[in-house]
């Protein structure tokens, strides 16, 4: 998988580019906004990981130039900038996700992800699967193995989300943002309260848990340990 | 919803009922602020009235201003009464004088005639004297030694005269212009002449006497008109100065409550109160330099420490990237965990900064209160369920407000963060509904509560109540409350939560918050 990571910020951008390379992905890197479009045009890469304040070029107008010349390379905005007027106006733009630094390594790697599985995924499905777990979105019910279980609404959506993302950690601030759609940060442990909940109805009375802790970054739906 | 314990009523539940056990349902959960007031429960009409007056009386007798006026008006009444006192004397006492001049001169004249002359011609003068009303007033009587008149314009001698030589006084009647008879006052002296002979000399009074009247009433009713102006130029006086100096301590009030940027009118007349105004005023500005001025330190050291935060975070993160030793490993992680503990407590400082910086109209688009905490109730019922809590949720309609939905969220998420950390009993009750006009917000636990003095201080950065700071958190989470509640133009206020089935020794805390009336489209 081919990054590239369009970021001033030596420091940042050092680390961006050994904490990814490290985990496994090849990464370009561009110092400016005009080298940014012109590797983004040219190389084929699989995501773009871009800061929204650039030299030479805005990130928001690069991303804007991009997806006028119909290059529809995922892309990942990090910015300082963390008000909810912000993230709106950086995903009209053309931005994929919204990250605020400072941020976790692990919460990028999880986004970056999700990202690069985005064009993978089929919209249209209706049977999420994961070993033996089901489930179906159109009469919303909850099956593993030939037991049903009775999941609240908001459970049932976080769950959608974690089996969406089967395989692949999905951070504690992800889950907020997207079933919850919040984007604050609870003093409480929230969360972790509610996916322990949604552990103890799928995974209690089954052999082989599904629902993984990952230290430090979050959850993770997947077969195996 | 299924779970058992999830005792959140949805805010659309009050439609179920007839509107007017809402309505009371409502006036129960939100008593209005003159409920609190100890008159309140007292009979309406006149008793009130009476009670409101009689204690803004005794509010004014006790002020300062108040009894200065008082003794000034004291010494003012007394003086007054004094002056009066003097011109009555004085007027009086020259008209009786005059009556007593005029008595003299004629028994000194009559008494040179009896000695010149013997008894006849004294009984020759007083009847020369007495022949004809020469308007003097003056009265004679010569009687024999039986008693009966040889001369005089008196037809007798009067009752109830003693006859001992020697001043007196007495009625007499005399007819009057329209012939009818008059009792007029009269003073005299009697004389014994020897061989049983009297001489009675006397003066009418009656016009002293009503001179004495009029002035007795002129004086008496100037007393009073004067005095009347005393009283309410002291009044006004009073209350003058009372009210400026209700300024002052209304500033002062505001001030400490909060409003640092208050300050004390001023009237431009550059006198005592103007100066004290402009010092006080002087020494606020210096505090609030002084508040501003530590604010400010902490909020830079909130953002310039942010980012070398971020990267020790980064470079320890890349760290654990690569093959370690499990140990380092884990002292690793404690090292992130630890730094994302301080880099979320910057975040909240600087949201609170961003909140308290904002200015123009407040955020954003129509919402549903009721609905935003419908959320968050939802978000914190397992948290709660887990503690050994039950969350409940009063909702009433027409609670449409104005504002950023993700900052009220994490302001009303606060506050059940705080009352899920510090509460002792089962129930943490969030209500919300309207209230004259306003949408209104209240947490409401029965954990320790926040005593009075305290209650303002905890709205301050990083201000904790608890000496040891055991329970987790930063101390900001009011603030951001109070921030961003203030950028939605609404206000936070706290107090006990009554509630009959609190334990003993815990008053409960009771966060309300209302926002500007807006209106409603139900």
């Amino acid at each position: 998988m081919k990054l590239l990571i369009i970021e001033d910020d030596r420091e940042t951008a050092a680390y961006l580019v050994k904490g990814l390379s490290e985990s496994g992905y090849t990464v370009d890197h561009a110092n400016d906004g005009r080298d940014g479009l012109f590797l983004a045009t040219s190389g084929s890469y699989d995501a773009i990981v871009l800061d929204r304040m650039l030299p030479g070029m805005d990130g928001l107008a690069l991303l804007g130039a991009l997806r006028g010349a119909q290059i529809h390379t995922p892309a990942l905005i990090l910015s300082a900038l963390g008000s909810v007027d912000d993230r709106v106006k950086g995903l009209r733009s053309g931005g994929d996700d919204y990250l605020v630094k400072p941020f976790a390594f692990s919460e990028l790697l999880a986004r970056i992800e999700v990202l690069l599985r985005r064009g993978v995924d089929a919209p249209s499905m209706t049977r999420l699967r994961v070993a033996d777990l089901e489930l179906d979105l159109l009469t919303r019910s909850v099956k593993r193995g030939d037991q049903s279980i009775d999941l609240l609404p908001r459970e049932f959506q976080l769950l959608e989300y974690l089996m969406r993302h089967a395989g692949h950690v999905v951070t504690r601030t992800m889950l907020l943002e997207n079933v919850w759609d919040y984007h604050f940060d609870p003093q409480t442990n929230v969360i972790d309260v509610h996916v322990s909940r949604l552990r103890q109805k799928i995974d209690k009375n089954f052999d082989r848990p599904l629902l993984h802790t990952v230290r430090g970054a979050g959850y993770c739906l997947r077969p195996g340990d | 919803m299924t779970a058992p314990t999830h005792t959140a009523v949805p805010a659309k539940a009050e439609t179920h009922r007839s509107e007017d056990r809402a309505v009371a349902g409502w006036v129960r959960a939100f008593p209005t602020n003159q409920d609190r007031g100890p008159q309140a429960h007292g009979a309406a009409g006149f008793s009130v009235t009476f009670t409101d007056l009689w204690s803004a009386t005794r509010r004014l007798v006790r002020t300062h201003a108040f009894r200065l006026a008082g003794l000034y008006f004291l010494v003012f009444a007394l003086s007054v009464i004094g002056v009066l006192f003097f011109v009555y004397w004085t007027s009086a006492d020259f008209v009786e004088r005059q009556t007593e001049a005029t008595l003299g001169a004629e028994v000194n004249g009559l008494s040179e005639q009896y000695t010149q002359r013997g008894l006849s011609g004294l009984v020759q003068i007083v009847a020369a004297r007495s022949a004809g009303d020469r308007g003097d007033g003056m009265l004679y009587l010569v009687t024999n030694r039986d008693g009966r008149p040889l001369a005089g314009n008196i037809s007798g001698w009067p009752s109830n005269v003693p006859a001992r030589p020697g001043p007196l006084s007495f009625q007499i009647e005399l007819p009057s212009a329209d012939g009818k008879v008059e009792t007029h006052p009269a003073r005299g002296v009697l004389f014994a002449i020897p061989d049983g002979y009297r001489l009675l000399v006397a003066r009418d009074i009656s016009d002293a006497a009503a001179f004495r009247d009029r002035i007795k009433t002129t004086l008496l009713w100037s007393g009073l008109v004067a005095l009347g102006i005393g009283l309410v130029g002291g009044t006004v006086m009073s209350r003058n100065m009372l009210r400026r100096v209700e300024q002052v301590n209304r500033t002062a009030e505001r001030v400490v409550a909060g409003n640092l940027s208050d300050r004390v009118p001023r009237r431009g007349t550059n006198d005592e109160f103007d100066q004290l105004a402009a010092n006080l005023n002087g020494m606020l500005d210096q505090i609030e330099r002084l508040m501003t001025g530590m604010r400010e330190v902490t909020d830079n050291v909130a953002h310039d420490l942010k980012t070398p935060l971020a990267r020790l975070r980064a470079r320890l993160e890349l760290a654990l990237l690569g093959p370690g030793d499990p140990a380092q490993s884990e002292a690793i992680r404690a090292a992130i965990d630890e730094a994302d503990r301080l880099l979320a407590t910057f975040n909240a400082l600087l949201s609170i900064v961003e909140a308290e910086a904002a200015s123009g109209a407040p955020p954003g688009e129509p919402l549903d209160l009721a609905e935003i905490a419908r959320a968050v109730v939802e978000l914190y019922d397992p948290v709660a369920e887990e503690k050994g809590f039950s969350l409940r949720l009063d909702g009433g309609p027409g609670t449409m407000i104005r504002g950023d939905r993700h900052l009220l969220s994490q302001a009303v998420a606060n506050l059940l963060d705080n009352a899920l950390k510090y509460a002792a009993c089962g129930t943490i009750t969030m209500a919300v509904g309207r209230s004259e006009g306003r949408a209104v917000l209240e947490v409401a636990d029965c954990g320790p509560g926040i005593p009075e003095a305290d209650r303002e201080s905890v709205f301050d950065r990083f201000v904790r109540l608890e000496p040891s700071r055991s329970t987790p958190g930063n101390g900001l989470g009011l603030s951001l409350v109070r921030a961003v509640i203030r950028r939605h133009g609404g206000s936070v206020s706290l107090g006990e939560n009554h509630r009959p089935d609190r334990p003993v020794g815990s008053p409960g805390l009771k966060v309300r918050i209302e926002f500007p009336a807006w209106p409603q489209t139900i």
